[in-house]
């Protein structure tokens, strides 16, 4: 994932990031129509029981796709089947690795066509053992860097991230804000004062004019809520498809 | 020794550690470093000491139940935390929490509670030290302990009633840990029970490790020895590590109760969540299971890190009891000595009397971690009014 974002990035692009729950109803089509509107890679979400990370729109969504039957194996199975072009990863809670055993779990991760994971209840202090079994298997491990998170840190943990370094925009979960936080830009430019490997701000980016105003100094955004939102509405892909294209043309410039 | 503090990275053998997201990791180490320097500072460990004299009533007693004992042919002490303001055993990690977050300038105290009495615990150490407090409990729990719902409301806390997942202890956990990671800054979390990451089990069990001081004190004094047996019940476990905590290095056998519908030992697996590894009840995939137990306090599927590893060396035992023995043990309770106590601890209590014909004869030393009061209602619908049972 890293050398597809970077390449696009160098070349002077935007990076725009989908985030889809794994197993909520049209979810395969939902991620399809984001990268045919311009997502440069997909985030898919496997639900777990305890999502603390999240707000009540992803909660939502993890609920009912748990109610409906999702397991990991059922969202990793329709992987290979997705016709997107861009790289995969999974976002999802360290249970979900740590129960079948760090080798197993990234084994089935990169037999499915995921190139890397986002694990955000695994701190770097704990990462370790994952990281290595996940290098092993060939998935990157993406690590979030937080507005907490102090300097004396921060080299560290963006040398680990592989794929992208996600800079968390708030002190906050998951969800959409009026307003763009302040902490969303200083995160960001602390992260790419100290590596040169992409910087995509995710969390409590809700619309076109915050993206671009994070990425004035990130070289993306990770869109989440907003996209599931448009799920639980009933906006169904091509709904999700009209929100990623008003982003991808914001980025854009247009 | 066992009992003794765990590694630099928090752990208790395998069990332990610090799974949070990293936003959170910064106030960990802050706890952590605060923790240390407090418990090393004498003025701190004498004024939480005092507070918990002057304001809550400690030392709790050691009571001999004669009439049980007679019946159940064991000799049965009770370690009375039920006699403690507000109620349980609660108040002395409550207190040693608030004088931390204080000293860390921290205005606002979160907490998450099951049965009502940690969050009754954290709203009165908020009154008395004039903090903001926010009580996250489950829906199912605000329905069935609506008289702690009220007692925080009636000391100044906000409460507020969670709707997802399985609406009892564990998502409280979730929704305090989400409001933590969004208001860290000013905010302490204070945890009720010896689980999540590191330094909470550790800083939890130290506050409760009063309750075994006092105990085998009290038991030298009383019975000159040793008790054959503590017991305590067990549900994130920190009423069990504080008084198991003063026998570590005895001869007693260790035993935590835990309900059958919430045992993590019995039937759980090491897993990861609340920001610690431990044995958890999980599906074939690692999906958290939904604890059901008759007592709030319990419904939690996963333990503390310190009982995983007692447990897994073998200094502990975990047997679970089954709702109907515990509604058993609160009557017989009741009715045999005059105290009516909280259902988690009759959990204790139902496990001596199923295990009376193999301890007979052994000095048993069970933690009353609770009163009852708060159950009346709910034993009320169980019992039916007037019942003459
Ligand atoms: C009286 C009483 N005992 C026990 C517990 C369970 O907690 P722990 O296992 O941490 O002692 C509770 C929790 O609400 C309680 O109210």
């Amino acid at each position: 994932m890293e050398g597809f974002l970077r390449e696009r990035r160098d070349a002077g692009r935007k990076l725009l990031i989908a985030y889809i729950t794994g197993g909520y109803e049209g979810w395969q089509a939902a991620v399809e129509t984001a990268a045919a509107a311009g997502a440069d890679a997909i985030e898919i979400g496997i639900p777990f029981s305890d999502p603390v990370m999240d707000g009540p729109v992803i909660q939502e969504a993890s609920q009912t796709a748990l109610d409906a039957g999702a397991t990991p194996a059922s969202v990793l199975a329709a992987v290979p089947d997705l016709d997107t072009g861009v790289p995969h990863a999974v976002m999802t809670y360290y249970n979900l690795a740590h129960h079948p055993g760090h080798e197993r779990f990234a084994a089935t991760l990169a037999s499915s066509g995921i190139d890397a994971a986002i694990l955000p209840d695994l701190p770097l202090v704990e990462s370790g053992p994952w990281r290595e079994a996940a290098a092993l298997a060939g998935v990157e491990t993406i690590m979030l860097a937080a507005p907490t998170t102090p300097d004396t840190r921060l080299p560290e943990l963006c040398e680990a991230s592989k794929g992208f370094v996600y800079a968390v925009g708030l002190l906050g979960v998951t969800g959409e804000r009026a307003a763009l936080a302040s902490t969303a830009t200083e995160i960001a430019q602390r992260c790419k004062r100290v590596t040169d490997k992409p910087v995509l701000t995710g969390v409590g980016i809700g619309s076109p004019e915050q993206a671009v105003t994070a990425c004035e100094v990130a070289d993306g955004v990770i869109i989440g809520s907003a996209v599931v939102r448009r799920l639980l509405d009933g906006g169904g892909a091509d709904g999700v498809g009209e929100l990623i294209a008003s982003y991808r043309e914001a980025l854009d410039g247009g | 020794m066992v009992m003794s503090d765990p590694t630099e990275e928090g752990r208790f053998g395998e069990f332990g550690g610090r799974f949070v997201p990293e936003t959170l990791i910064p106030a960990c180490e802050e706890l952590e470093q605060a923790f240390r320097e407090a418990w090393n500072d004498a003025a701190f460990v004498e004024e939480f000491h005092r507070i918990l004299i002057d304001y809550g009533g400690r030392p709790s007693p050691l009571t001999e139940c004669y009439r049980l004992s007679e019946q159940l042919g064991v000799r049965l002490l009770l370690k009375r935390e039920d006699l403690n303001h507000t109620g349980s055993h609660k108040i002395n990690n409550v207190i040693g929490q608030a004088l931390l977050a204080r000293r860390m300038g921290k205005s606002r105290l979160v907490a998450e509670t099951g049965a009502g009495q940690h969050g009754v615990a954290t709203a009165t150490a908020a009154a008395l030290f004039d903090m903001e407090c926010k009580v996250y409990m489950g829906q199912v729990d605000v329905a069935r302990q609506e008289l702690n719902v009220f007692r925080m409301q009636l000391m100044g806390a906000e409460v507020e009633s969670v709707s997802s997942g399985s609406k009892t202890l564990k998502d409280a956990v979730n929704e305090a840990m989400r409001d933590w990671v969004a208001t860290v800054e000013n905010t302490h979390y204070c945890l009720g029970s010896v689980m999540g990451p590191h330094p909470y089990p550790w800083m939890v069990r130290t506050f409760h490790h009063v309750i075994g001081d006092e105990a085998r004190e009290q038991c030298q004094a009383l019975v000159k020895q040793d008790p054959d047996v503590v017991v305590a019940c067990v549900g994130g476990g920190s009423n069990a590590a504080g008084i198991f905590s003063g026998f570590a290095d005895a001869n007693s056998r260790l035993v935590g109760v835990e309900p059958a519908g919430g045992a993590a030992v019995g039937r759980g697996v090491p897993g990861v969540v609340h920001g610690m590894v431990s044995y958890l009840m999980q599906d074939e995939v690692g999906q958290v299971q939904e604890a059901e137990s008759i007592s709030a306090g319990l419904d939690y599927p996963g333990v503390g890190p310190e009982h995983a590893y007692l447990a897994s060396v073998g200094r502990a035992e975990y047997p679970s009891v089954t709702d109907e023995e515990v509604v058993e043990a609160f009557q017989l309770l009741s009715r045999t000595e005059g105290i009516i106590p909280a259902l988690e601890s009759a959990h204790a209590l139902a496990w001596v009397v199923r295990e009376s014909t193999s301890l007979k004869g052994q000095v048993v030393l069970l933690n009353l971690s609770g009163r009852g009061d708060k159950d009346v209602d709910q034993m009320m619908d169980i019992l039916g009014p007037g019942s003459d049972r």
